[in-house]
C-alpha cells in the first residue's frame, strides 16, 4: 500500500514556479502555461542535472584564469604593477585592515569554491538517488542560492578603484582580464544554482517508496 | 483544466501537497517535509510595502545622480557615481564587465523598485489587472541580480584601498546607498507576493474569488 507522501508529480498536478498556483494540466506531456500568470508549466526544471553540470564545469574552468590573471594594473609614474585577487587580499591584510581582508577572502575565494563543491555534491547525491540527509541538502541549496551574489564584491571593488584612480600621468589603474573571468565565474554559478531543481533531492524518497510497494 | 481549491499547494522545494491553514496575523506556514516557508501572514503587507517602495524609489534616484565619493591627491580632484564606475570600466576596454556592473548596480535595482511600485499601485484595484502579474514575474527575475548591498560593501573596500594612496571624501550618494540597502531589505521582508497573486485577474480571464469578495464587501 502506498504511504502518505503525496507529491504534485504523483497526482499529475503542477505548481507554477512563478505564482505558486497548483493546476492539473490536460496533457501531462505537454503541460502548457499557467492559467493565472502565463508562466510555462514544468513538473521539474528542464534537464536540470545536465545544465547545472555544464555550468559548474564552465565556471570551474574560468576560475583558473580568474585567479592567475591580474584584476588591476596600477601604473605609478610609468612603472606598472599587476595585482591578482589574492594579491589584493594580501595588500589589504598588510595595510592593517585584516577584517576587510577576511571579508574579501571569503567573498572572492571561499564562496565561489564552496559553491562549486556544494553544487557538485548536490548533483552527485541526486544522481545516486540518495535519500540520506535530505534536510541538510535542502538547507545547503538554500545557502548556495543566498550567498552566491556576494562573490560579485571583488568586481565592484575593482570597478570603483578604476573609476576613481585616473590621475594621468601620475597614477592610473586599469582593469585586467582577471576581472572578466572572475565575473564569469560568479554569473555562471548563479545561473547554475537557478538551473538546479531542489525537488529532485526529495524525488528519490518517493521513488524508493514506489519500489517497496 | 480542473480548478483546485486555492489553499491547496505543492511545496516549491520538495513538491509535497499540502493545505495552507488559516494563519493568525504574523503567522508562518512551513512545509512539514522540508521546512520551506510556504506562506506568511503579514498584516497590511501591500500598504506597508508601498510606503517603503515609494521611499526606496526616491532614494534610488538620489543614489544614482549624486557622487559616491570624491578623491583629492597631489592637488587633483576626482569623483565618481554608480554609472560612472561602469562607464570607466567600458572606457578601459572591459566592455562585458562594464555591462554586467551596470546591470547589477543600476538597471536591475531600478527595474525591481519600479516594477514593485507599479504592482503595488495596481494591486489597490480589485481585481488587479493581469499586467501586474507580468510585472511581478519581471521583478522576481531581476531581484537576485540587484546587488545594492554587495555594491555598498564593494565601495567601502574600494574606499579603504584608495585611502592608502589619496584622501577620500564620502559623497551623498554613499549615504543614499546605505539608506537604499535598508529600504530594499525592509521591502522584501514586508512584501507577501501571494496577496498580489490572489487579487490578480488571470491571463485566461478568470476573476479570482478573493477579488470578488473584496468588491462585494465595499
Amino acid at each position: 500500500m502506498s504511504t502518505g507522501i503525496l507529491t504534485g508529480i504523483k497526482l499529475g498536478l503542477i505548481s507554477c514556479e512563478s505564482c505558486g498556483l497548483l493546476s492539473r494540466p490536460a496533457d501531462v506531456n505537454e503541460p502548457g502555461y499557467c492559467p493565472r500568470c502565463g508562466e510555462e508549466l514544468v513538473f521539474r526544471r528542464h534537464n536540470a542535472i545536465q545544465r547545472t553540470w555544464a555550468l559548474i564545469i564552465a565556471a570551474a574552468i574560468c576560475y583558473i584564469p580568474a585567479n592567475l590573471m591580474p584584476v588591476m594594473i596600477t601604473t605609478t609614474l610609468g612603472s606598472p604593477e599587476a595585482d591578482t585577487i589574492m594579491g589584493g587580499i594580501v595588500f589589504l591584510y598588510l595595510s592593517g585592515s585584516w577584517p576587510l581582508a577576511l571579508i574579501v577572502l571569503i567573498a572572492s575565494v571561499v564562496i565561489p569554491l564552496a559553491k562549486l563543491v556544494a553544487l557538485a555534491y548536490l548533483l552527485i547525491t541526486v544522481q545516486r538517488r540518495s535519500i540520506r540527509g535530505q534536510h541538510e541538502r535542502t538547507r545547503l541549496y538554500r545557502l548556495v542560492e543566498i550567498i552566491g551574489r556576494w562573490s560579485m564584491l571583488d568586481v565592484f571593488v575593482d570597478t570603483f578603484v578604476v573609476a576613481l584612480i585616473q590621475l594621468q600621468p601620475l597614477m592610473a589603474v586599469v582593469p585586467g582580464m582577471g576581472v572578466l573571468f572572475f565575473a564569469a565565474v560568479v554569473v555562471l554559478t548563479m545561473i547554475a544554482a537557478e538551473s538546479f531543481d531542489p525537488r529532485l533531492i526529495w524525488d528519490s524518497s518517493s521513488e524508493k517508496e514506489d519500489e517497496n510497494d | 483544466m480542473t480548478r483546485l481549491p486555492e489553499n491547496i499547494v505543492a511545496c516549491p522545494e520538495c513538491d509535497l501537497l499540502q493545505r495552507i491553514p488559516a494563519l493568525p496575523p504574523g503567522g508562518t506556514a512551513r512545509c512539514p517535509r522540508c521546512g520551506h516557508t510556504i506562506a506568511t501572514s503579514k498584516p497590511d503587507s501591500l500598504e506597508r510595502t508601498l510606503a517603503l517602495t515609494v521611499a526606496a524609489a526616491i532614494v534610488l534616484i538620489i543614489a544614482n545622480v549624486t557622487p559616491l565619493m570624491g578623491l583629492s591627491a597631489v592637488g587633483r580632484q576626482a569623483s565618481t557615481t554608480i554609472i560612472g564606475g561602469a562607464y570607466e570600466m567600458w572606457m578601459q576596454g572591459q566592455e562585458i564587465t562594464a555591462l554586467l556592473v551596470l546591470f547589477c548596480t543600476a538597471v536591475a535595482p531600478a527595474v525591481h523598485v519600479g516594477c514593485m511600485l507599479a504592482i503595488l499601485l495596481a494591486a489597490r484595484r480589485s481585481p488587479a489587472p493581469s499586467w501586474a502579474g507580468a510585472l511581478l514575474r519581471l521583478a522576481e527575475f531581476h531581484q537576485p541580480w540587484a546587488m545594492v548591498e554587495v555594491m555598498m560593501l564593494g565601495i567601502l573596500v574600494a574606499l579603504i584601498k584608495i585611502a592608502e594612496l589619496a584622501t577620500v571624501i564620502p559623497g551623498i550618494g554613499m549615504f543614499a546607498i546605505g539608506a537604499l540597502v535598508v529600504l530594499i531589505a525592509a521591502m522584501t521582508v514586508s512584501f507577501e507576493p501571494h496577496e498580489v497573486w490572489a487579487r490578480v485577474q488571470w491571463t485566461n480571464g478568470h476573476v479570482p474569488q478573493s477579488a470578488n469578495l473584496g468588491r462585494s464587501q465595499r
